[in-house]
C-alpha cells in the first residue's frame, strides 16, 4: 500500500506524485512582460528614494524600474548587478517586505508597494536568459587573492576581485559551490536549479578558479593561505548548529533543520524523502519557517512551530508567518522544549509555557505535549571551527571598516562576521566591499 | 432630473452626445446600433462625389500612444473619406433617418473646390431626410493633396466661398468643420461665419506621426516600410480642442456663432468642460473606436448627474458657462499671490516635489533629514509644478494669500485690488491708471 499523510512514523512518498512539483512551484511566478511593464509605471522615480537606502547593496532602484518601464531590461539589470552581482537570487530571497518594499513610499500610502523584487526578477532574468555576462576583467594585475567559502558572500567578493583583475582561488568544502544558496534556501524560492545556474553566469567572469570539496582547516591552513597569497577573504557562513540541550535529544527523528532542508534541495526526487506524519520545527526565524513549510509541502499531516517567545519576538518576518499559515503549519509561540518523549524514536515533545519578565523569559510550570515523529531543530546557527589566532566578537569574525579582521591580509564577510543581518544580500554587500578594500589594499600600497 | 435634450441650430437630439464623421458613421449597421445604444446623433462619414470612390490603403490605417497599461492615449490614421459607393450611403442614411427620427443625423461631404460639385451633391443628400450637412474642410492627410480637405481648411478665402455655395443650394443647416492645422483657428471660423454658415465644428485630427519602428526606420503605421503624416486624435488632443473651442467663442467676431466641440472627448466629463467653454454639442470619434458604443451610458448618466448636482435643468444653462473666465493673460490680476502648501499628514515622502523644484524650478521646498518636505515662503513664486508633479492628489495645493498679507518672497504686502500687465510698472507699453 502506498504511503499517505497518514502513514505514521517517518516515511517517503506521502502525496501524489504530480502534488510534488506543484507543491514546490515558484513562489512568486515570473512577471510576463507586460505585468512587468504595469508594475514598473507604478515607481514615482522618488528623489533620493527610500528603497534604496533599504537596500543593503544599495542599487539603483528607481533607475532600474525605469529602465524596465522603458523597454530595456537588460539594462535594467546592468544596473542591478553592477551593486550585487547576485541580484537574481537576491530577487528571489530577499525578505523585500522588511526591505525595500517596506521602505517603498507607496506601501506607507497605501500598503502596497512597487513590487521591487519581483521587478529585479524581470530585468535580471531577462539577461541570464540571454546568457549575457555583462562584465569584462580589468587587465590582469598579477596579484592572487584566496576567497574561502563560496556563499554569497564569497562569490561576490570573488567576482568583484576578479572583474578588477586579480585572480582569484575560491575554496569551498562542499562539492558543490553557492553556499546556502544551494543548501539551505527554500527550494520554492529559487526553482529549476537556479542557484546552480547563477553560479556558472557569475564565473564567466573570468580568472576564478574554484576548488570544491576544499576546506579550510582540512589541508589548507590561514598561515598556509596568507603566505601564499595576497589577500584572503573568509565567508565560511555559519556551519554549527546550537543543540537543544533537553532529555531525548538524542532519539531518532531528531534532527538539525539546516541538514534536513540540505537533503531536500539536493533530493533528485522529493518524493523520495522521508517525511514525519507529525512535525515540530522548535525556532523562530526563517530557517524555522522554511523547515516547517517544506514538510508540510513533502506531506506532513501536521507541522507546529513552536517558539519560545511571542509572536513579536520572532526574527520571521510577518510574510513568511503567513506563508506558513497558509500552508497549514500551526504556530505555537512562548512554548520552550523542555523533553522529547519516545522510546528509541521520538513520538511526542514536552513543553512548558513561558512569560517574558523583567528577569527574562520564565517557565510558568504549565506543561503540554505535541505529538511528534520528526523533530527539527532551528535555533540558530554557529561559527564552527573559527581559525584560531583570529579576534572573535559575539562567536563571530570581528571586523572593521569593510571586514577587516584582527589579522593583516585578512577579510572576512557574510554570516561569520559580526554585524549586518544574516541574510543573502547582506552578505553579497559585505562580500563585495570587502573586495574593494581589498582591490584598494593591493593596488594602492595601503596593505594593512 | 436635467434634461440633456438638445437643439443645435434648429437639430435636434435626445443628448448632445453625437459620433463624429468617422468609421463610427460609414454604414448602416454601426449607425442602427450607435442609436440602439443611445448616441443622441451622428454626423455620417464624409462623403464625396458620385462616381468610382476613393480608395484606402490596404495596411494598417492607424497608429497610437499608450500609456503603461496600453492605455490608449492617441490615435492618428491615414484613412481617407468613405470608400463605399455615394448610392449606398444615400440609400442607408434614409433609411436610418426614417427609423430613428429623433436622433440628429448629419451628412458629412467633401467635393472639389467647384460649385458645381457641391450643387450636383446637395440635392441627393437633402433628398435623404438628414437634418444637416458638415463640410469636411479638416482631414490633413490624402484629401488634402487632392485640394480638399485641410487644402481648403487653411484658406479662408476658399471657406467662405465653399460655405456659400452651400447655403445658396440647400435649406439644410451648414455646419463647417474646421482643421486645427491652421495658426490662428479664429480665421477660418470667421470665414465661416461670413460665408453664412450656420455652425462650426470642431476640431479635426492634428498632422501627426505618432511613432517610428527604430528596427525598420518606418513611420507607424507602416505600409511596405513607409509611413505617412496622419491626423492625430483622441484624449491627447483634448487640450488643444479646448483652446481652439474657447478661442472661437470669445472672439467679438464669432461670438455667438454654434460651435459642436470635438477632440478627444472620452468621458462626460470632457463633454461638460467643452460645453462649459461654448459647444452646443459634441462630437466623439476616438473614445468610441476605442471601447465600442456603450460607453454612452457613462456620458450620459455622467453628465445628468453633474447637472442635477449643480443644480442645471438644461443644457442651455451649461453651455458658455465657463467662456467669460478666459481671458488674455494680460489681463491676469497680477496682484492675487499664492503659496505652495503641503499637507504633512497626506504627505508619503516620496521627494518629487523637492526635486523638481530644486533642479528646475525656484529651490522653494526644503527637505530635512527624515524626509519632511516643506516650502520656502521666501523662494515659492507658486508655480503649481509641485501640485502637478505630486502623486497624491489634494497633497500639494495652492493656497491664496488675504490681501494685508506680507509676501515673504517680496516682502511687499498683498493687495485686494485687480491691477494687470496692461498698467504694470515693467509694462514699456503700460499706461498708469490715474
Ligand atoms: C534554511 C535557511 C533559509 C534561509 N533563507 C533565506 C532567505 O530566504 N533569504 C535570505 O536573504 N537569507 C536567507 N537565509 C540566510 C542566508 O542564506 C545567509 O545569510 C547567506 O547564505 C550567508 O552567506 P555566506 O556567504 O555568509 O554564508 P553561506 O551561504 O553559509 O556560505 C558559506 C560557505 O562556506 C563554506 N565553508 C564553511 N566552512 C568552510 C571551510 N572551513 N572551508 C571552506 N569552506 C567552508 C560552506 O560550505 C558554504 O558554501 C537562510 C538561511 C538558512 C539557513
Ligand atoms: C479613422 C478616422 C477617420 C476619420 N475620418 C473622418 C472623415 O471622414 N471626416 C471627418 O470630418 N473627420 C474624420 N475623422 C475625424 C473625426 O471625426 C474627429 O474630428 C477626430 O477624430 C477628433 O475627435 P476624437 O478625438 O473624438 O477622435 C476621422 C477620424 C478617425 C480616427
Ligand atoms: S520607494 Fe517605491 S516609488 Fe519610490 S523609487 Fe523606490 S520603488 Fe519607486
Amino acid at each position: 500500500m502506498p504511503n499517505s499523510q497518514m502513514t505514521p512514523g517517518i516515511a517517503p512518498g506521502r502525496l501524489p506524485g504530480q502534488l510534488y512539483q506543484e507543491n514546490f512551484s515558484d513562489l512568486h511566478p515570473p512577471y510576463q512582460p507586460h505585468e512587468a511593464a504595469v508594475a514598473a509605471d507604478r515607481c514615482y522615480f522618488c528623489h533620493d528614494a527610500p528603497c534604496v537606502t533599504a537596500c543593503p547593496t544599495e542599487i539603483d532602484i528607481p533607475l532600474f524600474i525605469r529602465q524596465i518601464q522603458t523597454g530595456t531590461p537588460e539594462e535594467a539589470a546592468k544596473t542591478i548587478l553592477t551593486q550585487n552581482i547576485l541580484g537574481g537570487m537576491c530577487a528571489r530571497v530577499c525578505p523585500t517586505e522588511t526591505l525595500c518594499e517596506q521602505a517603498c513610499v507607496r506601501e506607507v500610502a497605501e500598503g502596497k508597494p512597487v513590487e521591487i523584487g519581483r521587478l529585479q526578477r524581470f530585468a535580471t532574468d531577462t539577461l541570464m536568459d540571454a546568457g549575457q555576462h555583462p562584465f569584462a576583467r580589468a587587465p590582469e594585475t598579477g596579484r592572487r587573492v584566496a576567497v574561502v567559502g563560496a556563499g554569497p558572500a564569497g562569490l561576490a567578493c570573488a567576482h568583484r576581485l576578479a572583474l578588477h583583475g586579480h585572480k582569484v582561488d575560491l575554496l569551498d568544502a562542499r562539492p558543490k559551490a553557492g553556499g546556502l544558496n544551494e543548501f539551505g534556501i527554500a527550494a520554492y524560492k529559487t526553482v529549476n536549479h537556479f542557484a546552480e545556474r547563477e553560479v556558472a553566469w557569475l564565473l564567466q567572469i573570468g580568472g576564478i578558479t574554484l576548488h570544491a570539496g576544499r576546506a579550510l582547516g582540512q589541508g589548507a591552513s590561514l598561515d598556509a593561505l596568507r603566505e601564499d597569497y595576497d589577500a584572503v577573504f573568509l565567508g565560511i557562513g555559519l556551519s554549527g548548529v546550537n543543540a537543544l540541550r533537553v532529555e531525548g535529544e538524542d532519539h531518532n527523528g531528531v534532527a538539525n533543520a539546516v541538514e534536513f532542508i540540505a537533503g531536500l534541495r539536493q533530493a533528485e526526487d522529493l518524493s523520495a524523502l522521508p517525511v514525519g506524519r507529525n512535525v515540530v520545527v522548535i525556532g523562530g526565524g526563517m530557517t524555522a519557517i522554511d523547515a516547517a513549510v517544506q514538510s508540510k509541502l513533502l506531506g506532513a499531516q501536521t507541522v507546529t512551530i513552536a517558539y519560545r517567545r511571542g509572536r513579536d519576538r520572532m526574527s520571521a518576518s510577518g510574510f513568511e508567518q503567513d506563508l506558513a499559515a497558509s500552508k497549514g503549519v500551526r504556530i505555537v509561540t512562548n512554548a520552550r522544549p523542555v523533553r522529547v518523549i519516545g522510546n528509541g524514536a521520538a513520538r511526542e515533545v514536552e513543553f512548558e509555557y513561558t512569560e517574558e519578565t523583567a528577569e527574562g523569559l520564565r517557565g510558568t510550570g504549565e506543561t503540554f505535549h505535541i505529538a511528534a515523529d520528526q523533530v527539527l531543530k532551528a535555533i540558530g546557527q554557529t561559527l564552527d571551527a573559527a581559525p584560531a589566532n583570529l579576534t572573535l566578537e559575539g562567536g563571530k569574525i570581528a571586523i572593521t571598516g569593510a571586514g577587516r579582521t584582527s589579522l593583516p591580509g585578512v577579510w572576512a564577510g557574510g554570516d561569520c562576521a559580526a554585524g549586518g543581518d544574516d541574510l543573502t544580500v547582506t552578505a553579497v554587500a559585505e562580500g563585495r566591499d570587502a573586495a574593494e578594500d581589498i582591490h584598494a589594499a593591493l593596488t594602492g600600497g595601503d596593505r594593512p | 432630473m436635467a434634461s440633456l435634450s438638445c437643439d443645435f441650430v434648429g437639430i435636434k437630439s435626445p443628448n448632445p452626445f453625437w459620433l463624429a464623421s468617422a468609421p463610427p458613421t460609414d454604414k448602416e449597421y454601426n449607425v442602427r446600433r450607435a442609436f440602439e445604444a443611445g448616441w443622441g446623433g451622428v454626423v455620417w462619414k464624409t462623403l464625396g462625389e458620385h462616381g468610382p470612390p476613393i480608395v484606402n490603403v490596404n495596411g494598417p490605417r492607424y497608429g497610437a500612444i499608450w500609456g503603461a497599461d496600453r492605455r490608449l492615449l492617441g490615435l492618428n490614421n491615414i484613412e481617407l473619406i468613405t470608400d463605399r459607393p455615394l448610392e449606398v450611403n444615400l440609400r442607408e442614411i434614409k433609411a436610418v433617418k426614417r427609423d430613428y427620427p429623433d436622433r440628429a443625423v448629419v451628412v458629412s461631404i467633401m467635393v472639389p473646390c467647384e460649385e458645381a460639385a457641391w450643387k450636383a451633391i446637395l440635392p441627393h443628400v437633402e433628398e435623404t431626410g438628414a437634418d444637416g450637412i458638415e463640410l469636411n474642410f479638416g482631414c490633413p492627410h490624402g484629401m488634402s493633396e487632392r485640394g480638399m480637405g485641410s487644402a481648403v481648411g487653411q484658406v479662408p478665402d476658399y471657406i467662405e466661398m465653399v460655405t456659400r455655395w452651400c447655403k445658396q443650394n440647400t435649406r439644410m443647416p451648414v455646419i463647417v468643420k474646421l482643421t486645427p492645422n491652421i495658426t490662428d483657428i479664429r480665421h477660418p471660423a470667421r470665414a465661416a461665419r461670413k460665408g453664412g454658415a450656420d455652425a462650426v465644428s470642431l476640431i479635426n485630427t492634428i498632422s501627426s506621426i505618432t511613432s517610428v519602428n527604430l528596427d525598420t526606420m518606418s513611420p507607424e503605421p507602416s505600409i511596405d516600410g513607409k509611413g505617412s503624416h496622419g491626423g492625430y486624435c483622441g484624449p491627447a488632443v483634448k487640450p488643444i480642442a479646448l483652446n481652439m473651442v474657447a478661442e472661437i467663442a470669445r472672439d467679438p467676431e464669432t461670438a455667438g456663432l454654434p460651435i459642436s466641440g470635438i477632440g478627444g472627448i472620452t468621458t462626460w466629463r470632457d463633454a461638460a468642460e467643452f460645453l462649459a467653454l461654448g459647444a452646443g454639442c459634441v462630437q466623439v470619434c476616438t473614445a468610441a473606436m476605442t471601447y465600442g458604443f456603450r460607453i454612452i451610458g457613462e456620458m450620459t448618466s455622467g453628465l445628468s448627474a453633474w447637472m442635477d448636482e449643480k443644480g442645471y435643468e438644461s443644457l442651455d444653462q451649461v453651455v458658455g458657462r465657463a467662456t467669460p473666465n478666459v481671458t488674455d493673460w494680460q489681463y491676469l490680476n497680477l496682484n492675487y499671490v499664492a503659496k505652495a502648501v503641503i499637507d504633512q499628514g497626506s504627505c508619503i515622502g516620496c521627494g518629487r516635489c523637492y526635486a523638481v523644484c530644486e533642479d528646475t524650478s525656484h529651490q522653494a521646498i526644503a527637505m530635512s533629514a527624515d524626509r519632511v518636505f516643506s516650502v520656502i515662503d521666501e523662494e515659492c513664486v507658486a508655480c503649481n509644478l509641485c501640485v502637478n508633479v505630486c502623486p497624491v492628489e489634494g497633497c500639494i495645493s495652492m493656497v491664496a494669500m488675504t490681501s494685508g498679507d506680507t509676501d515673504a518672497r517680496t516682502g511687499r504686502t498683498v493687495s485686494g485690488d485687480y491691477a494687470n500687465w496692461t498698467t504694470h510698472p515693467n509694462n514699456p507699453g503700460s499706461c498708469a491708471a490715474e
